[in-house]
């Protein structure tokens, strides 16, 4: 029953990777089916399989960075065909029917189904990008802009979207407009990469001076500020249109919402687990606010993939092999990567014998 | 203190507190300036107590400066006009609620938000340009810049109208702003039903929407549906009723400045649903992070309106007949007044009775 699988799985909340062999359905009249070249590791990877949330099951396959060759198509698909390169991210289903779907906004669809550990319509549990190959709805597969490298291309299908949502969402992205960035990782250096291809001018927000050079010199950031610098925080006092707040420690609002100009928007993309302290003055009196954006939905997926391929935005990657994976989680752990880890799947995980 | 001519013209009297225990004594002093070129003088008819006045005179935000005669949302009848003041003349019925200045040259002001400028002089507790400190509302005239006076519509009572110029433009102007007016039948939830709580249920329901009464208590579930209009009212305290509303409004206005939980107000918000806070809490508010990002929600703030939206809203209110419910009082008994604010005890908003409480200063 079903097209075997091979993978890396935790086991339980360990979090440890280890081999796994499953089945996936197999190609459905409406599925695509393909190889999985490449998979990026997301910090909510990380999260899910210690199961931080207390929504894991297990096992558990991460991964939805998904990307790879389409090798077959289901008899009803007709925006795909083998040969094709293609990419999954967070989402694998919705329900098509409600509010937030219609608007093409299935991320926030409360029936929507997660790319990994999540029930589908057939019972089954998903399992996600650490494997050899996936299925997936039609619906959900994001084509790959023919110039885009793949493996650097894997982690727009979250942390782009995620960042990419917001700017268009808030009305963020006018030519000349000015952003703050807050944290350089996964999310961080991939929204200084769109922002300044949407014309911003960009300061990123950091709690020290370590990547100031990388943010200035390599990403292309305007101006960096470290925000436990008294100093820096005042000279930057209401200058910014809106903020990217991609920390999910917990940490201080109140010098981020000092930094907005009047009117001005806080989206947060990161979670932090514990509640925040939410000083109100800012917001009454200044009438700014607060938000909240998770990954985008399927339609603007792809419109984010298409401006990536049109101004060459990838992530900053560093490519390792399946066996590597664990001492990856243990460096993510510690953010000691720049910026995102992407397995190289197809040459490196091989079934066990 | 700073230059205060004190010629029989501007010589003053109200009430004001001395220090911190908030209470109000009589008090005669001279308004700051001569009525000048720019100028409305007016005869002070009815004035507003609103709950900034009790935090003020109780030093509770921790600015304020002694002796403080509060009141911000004040009605009289216009007593001197200066001579470049066209929009009013003697005997026109007017009112001055929170602001009475602004820089009047930077982007705020020149989009009508003299109330985002970032050098906005307040009614009271507050220094003018020339530095000599502003007295509310508590008296018997103050002296405005016509461009902080507004027109009183000829529908609205004095009395009832008052507390239009803080209550009333603290709601309206969020929800004009935040989008809540501009398709009937959306859900707006109004957390607390107080002087802010009752006026947003009136003007909610003037602009169609369905209005739903989030309390601790179901004690105004009768008046709030019955008398104000609401469509239903839910208790947060009763977890079914709560459980039910999830995901139902899409906007909450929340006008409760004691300390409390925002994560139940946001499980009610739909997806995209914003959360507006309009009460000043003294510390800060816990937020959960993770219903906002689940639901692309937000929480905003606001605070009053410029002086074109104040004036916008006061003709709406004329137009709709609405006006706040009040209960009306002498000077005299300001004191029981604000012990009885302090615990909500008013259906919904005391307003001076000023002109009949002096004998003339």
């Amino acid at each position: 029953m079903g097209k075997e699988a091979f993978g890396l799985a935790a086991k339980d909340n360990s979090g440890v990777l280890s081999p796994f062999r499953f089945s996936r359905r197999e190609t459905g009249e409406k599925d695509v089916r393909f190889k999985v070249l490449f998979c990026g590791i997301c910090h909510s990877d990380l999260h899910m399989i210690k199961n931080e949330w207390g929504i894991s099951t297990y096992p558990l396959v991460p991964g939805h960075e998904i990307v790879g060759v389409v090798t077959e198509v289901g008899s009803k698909v007709t925006k795909f065909k083998t040969g094709d390169k293609v990419g999954v991210g967070c989402m694998v289903g919705s329900c098509g029917s409600c509010d937030s779907c219609t608007e093409g906004l299935e991320n926030y669809c409360p029936k929507m189904i997660q790319t990994y550990s999540f029930k589908y319509y057939d019972d089954t549990i998903t399992y996600g990008g650490y494997s050899d190959n996936m299925v997936c709805d039609e619906g959900f597969i994001i084509r790959i802009p023919d110039n885009l490298p793949l493996d650097a291309a894997a982690p727009l299908l979250c942390a782009g979207i995620t960042v990419y949502s917001p700017l268009k969402y808030h009305g963020l992205d006018k030519p000349g407009m000015h952003i703050g960035v807050v944290g350089l990782g996964g999310l961080g250096h991939v929204a200084v990469k769109f922002a300044k291809a949407m014309g911003l001018k960009v300061t990123v927000i950091s709690t020290s001076d370590s990547k100031r050079d990388e943010a200035i010199n390599r990403l292309g950031a305007d101006a960096f500020v470290v925000s436990r610098d008294q100093n820096q925080i005042k000279d930057a006092m209401r200058t910014l249109d809106g903020i990217i707040n991609t920390v999910s420690a917990t940490h201080s609002l109140l010098p981020l919402l000092g930094l907005l100009k009047p009117k001005g928007k806080l989206v947060m993309v990161g979670a932090p687990e514990k509640p925040l302290e939410l000083p109100v003055m800012p917001l009454v009196f200044e009438r700014k606010m607060v938000m909240g954006s998770m990954i985008g939905g399927i339609k603007e997926t792809q419109e984010m993939v298409d401006m990536a391929g049109k101004h060459n935005i990838t992530a900053d990657i560093e490519l390792i092999s399946a066996d590597y994976v664990n001492t990856a989680m243990e460096r993510l752990e510690k953010a000691d990567v720049r910026y995102r880890f992407v397995i190289d799947v197809a040459n490196t995980l091989k079934p066990t014998p | 203190m700073a230059n205060s001519q004190s010629t029989d013209e501007n010589k003053a009297f109200g009430w004001a507190a001395n220090d911190k225990s908030g209470v109000l004594s009589p008090f005669h002093f001279s308004r700051s300036r001569e009525n000048g070129d720019n100028d409305v003088t007016v005869k002070i008819l009815f004035c507003g107590v609103c709950h900034s006045d009790l935090h003020t005179i109780k030093n509770d935000w921790g600015f304020s400066h002694y002796p403080i005669i509060p009141g911000h949302e004040i009605v009289g009848i216009a007593t001197k006009v200066g001579k470049n003041v066209t929009k009013f003349k003697e005997g026109d019925r007017v009112g001055v609620g929170v602001i009475v200045g602004s820089c009047q040259s930077c982007e705020s002001c020149n989009q009508d938000l003299e109330n985002y400028c970032p050098q906005l002089v307040y009614t009271y507790n507050s220094s003018s340009f020339d530095g000599t400190r502003n007295q509310g509302g508590y008296s018997d005239k103050i002296v405005v810049d016509q461009r902080f006076v507004l027109s009183f519509p000829d529908g609205l009572p004095s009395d009832a109208g008052a507390p239009l110029l803080c209550a009333g433009i603290t709601v309206y102007s969020p929800m004009k702003y935040y989008g809540m007016t501009e398709e009937k039948g959306k859900h707006l939830g109004v957390s607390g039903l107080g002087g802010l709580g009752h006026i947003a249920v009136k003007i909610g329901k003037a602009f169609g929407l369905k209005v739903t009464v989030i309390s601790r208590s179901s004690e105004k579930e009768s008046e709030a549906i019955d008398r104000l209009g609401a469509d239903s009212f839910l208790v947060t305290t009763d977890s079914q009723k709560m459980k039910d509303a999830i995901g139902t409004m899409d906007f909450v206005l929340d006008t409760v400045s004691a300390e409390h939980s925002l994560l139940p107000l946001f499980s009610l918000l739909k997806v995209n649903g914003k959360l507006v806070a309009l009460g000043l809490p003294e510390k800060p508010l816990e937020l959960p992070v993770f219903p906002l990002v689940l639901g692309r929600k937000m929480v905003g703030g606001s605070q009053i309106g410029g002086m074109k939206e104040t004036q916008e809203m006061l003709d709406f209110c004329a137009k709709h007949n609405i006006v706040a419910d009040i209960e009306l009082i002498k000077m005299s008994d300001i004191n029981s007044a604000m012990d009885r604010l302090a615990k909500s005890d008013v259906r919904y908003r005391f307003v001076i009775d000023v002109a009949n409480s002096f004998s003339s200063a």
